[in-house]
């Protein structure tokens, strides 16, 4: 394995430009035609939800928000794929295992935070005593 | 005593590599800086989750319909979204070895910023100024951090970019100055990650709350 690659890049050392990722993978940049179609699926991705807030297009508060969160989810995706480069390939698989890891603990926390904290609200609240009798 | 039934197939194990094994400069940096994005990611989880815990916690004070302009951050989103393909067209200009291509886009994307930055600091001292400053309230404390902590990011990225600026004026694209912004591209684009994080929780869904 490191034997093939080693030959790999003495191989693509002849090559003009010298690129510093050929240790055993090719690191995409992407090119004109995909940083346009990131650029313009992001603009649409922000411009809708901007457009149901500014002009109160939902009224259903719940619904609006869900919807909303779910169009900053895609377009996180889109920046992740189309101008981050994300892709299971790159650094051998690296980046997108430290990102996999990163998402669980951003997930762990966010809603474990939210949900302790809500329910502590909740219980916390001085109209929760139904009855004044328990106080005693 | 394995080791021995390894040799006993007939094929001696090889634990040292004969061909030198050249790792290409910089081979390892990009991971590194990746590594280093995903730390920061946690950190802006840990100020979102504060954000989503203390966010509703007034004190009587300001709401978020009070306070927020959304055309204001309609227009800075804009500029940074549009820095992020400034600055994708640097790259690409980049790797087709065009060294004034790469500046140029790198400066208007360094404008684009400052711009975003200056918007930013705009609400800061319109907020302050009517009194919303961050002990007024949970809920202005959480704000200041999380959006301020994102703009002291969007600052250090400019600075890093004027410095770059003067790196490849001075030396051109050499391979190092390539790492360089390709790092640096790396952290632009995900602040503009974390801005759309920031613009749907904090901005859009305060003015439905």
């Amino acid at each position: 394995m490191s034997a093939h690659t080693s030959t790999d890049t003495l191989a693509s050392g002849t090559h003009a430009h010298p690129n510093p990722d050929a240790h055993g993978d090719g690191h995409d940049h992407g090119t004109r035609r995909t940083y346009l179609i990131g650029f313009a699926l992001s603009v649409i991705l922000t411009a809708i939800p901007f457009w149901l807030v500014m002009g109160d297009v939902i009224a259903d508060t719940t619904i609006a928000t869900l919807v909303i969160m779910g169009f900053g989810v895609v377009q996180i995706f889109v920046h992740m794929v189309y101008f981050l480069h994300m892709n299971t390939k790159s650094e051998g698989g690296w980046t997108m295992m430290a990102a996999i890891f990163t998402i669980i603990i951003i997930v762990i926390a966010l809603s474990g935070s939210l949900w302790v904290m809500f329910h502590l609200n909740t219980n916390m609240m001085p109209g929760h005593i139904m009855n004044p009798a328990d106080l005693i | 005593m394995s080791s021995h039934a390894t040799t006993a197939e007939g094929e001696a194990p090889q634990f040292y590599e004969l061909v030198p094994h050249h790792h290409a400069p910089h081979g390892s940096t990009q991971i590194g800086f990746w590594i280093y994005l995903m730390s920061d990611c946690l950190i802006f989880a840990s100020l979102f989750a504060i954000y989503g815990v203390l966010g509703g916690n007034f004190a009587a004070g300001p709401s978020p319909e009070h306070l927020f302009n959304l055309q204001l951050v309609a227009v800075s989103t804009g500029a940074l979204l549009l820095s992020s393909i400034t600055y994708g067209f640097a790259m690409l200009d980049m790797d087709e070895g065009k060294k004034t291509g790469t500046l140029v886009w790198l400066v208007i994307t360094g404008i684009l910023g400052a711009v975003f930055l200056g918007l930013t600091l705009y609400e800061f001292y319109h907020m302050i100024h009517e009194g919303a400053v961050p002990q007024r309230s949970a809920f202005l404390s959480a704000f200041f951090v999380l959006v301020g902590t994102h703009a002291l990011h969007v600052t250090f990225g400019i600075l890093w970019l004027v410095t770059l600026l003067v790196q490849i004026g001075a030396k051109g694209l050499i391979p190092a100055n390539k790492i360089r912004v390709q790092c640096l591209s790396m952290f632009w684009h995900f602040l503009d990650v974390i801005w759309i994080g920031v613009f749907t929780v904090v901005y859009l869904m305060g003015m439905l709350r």
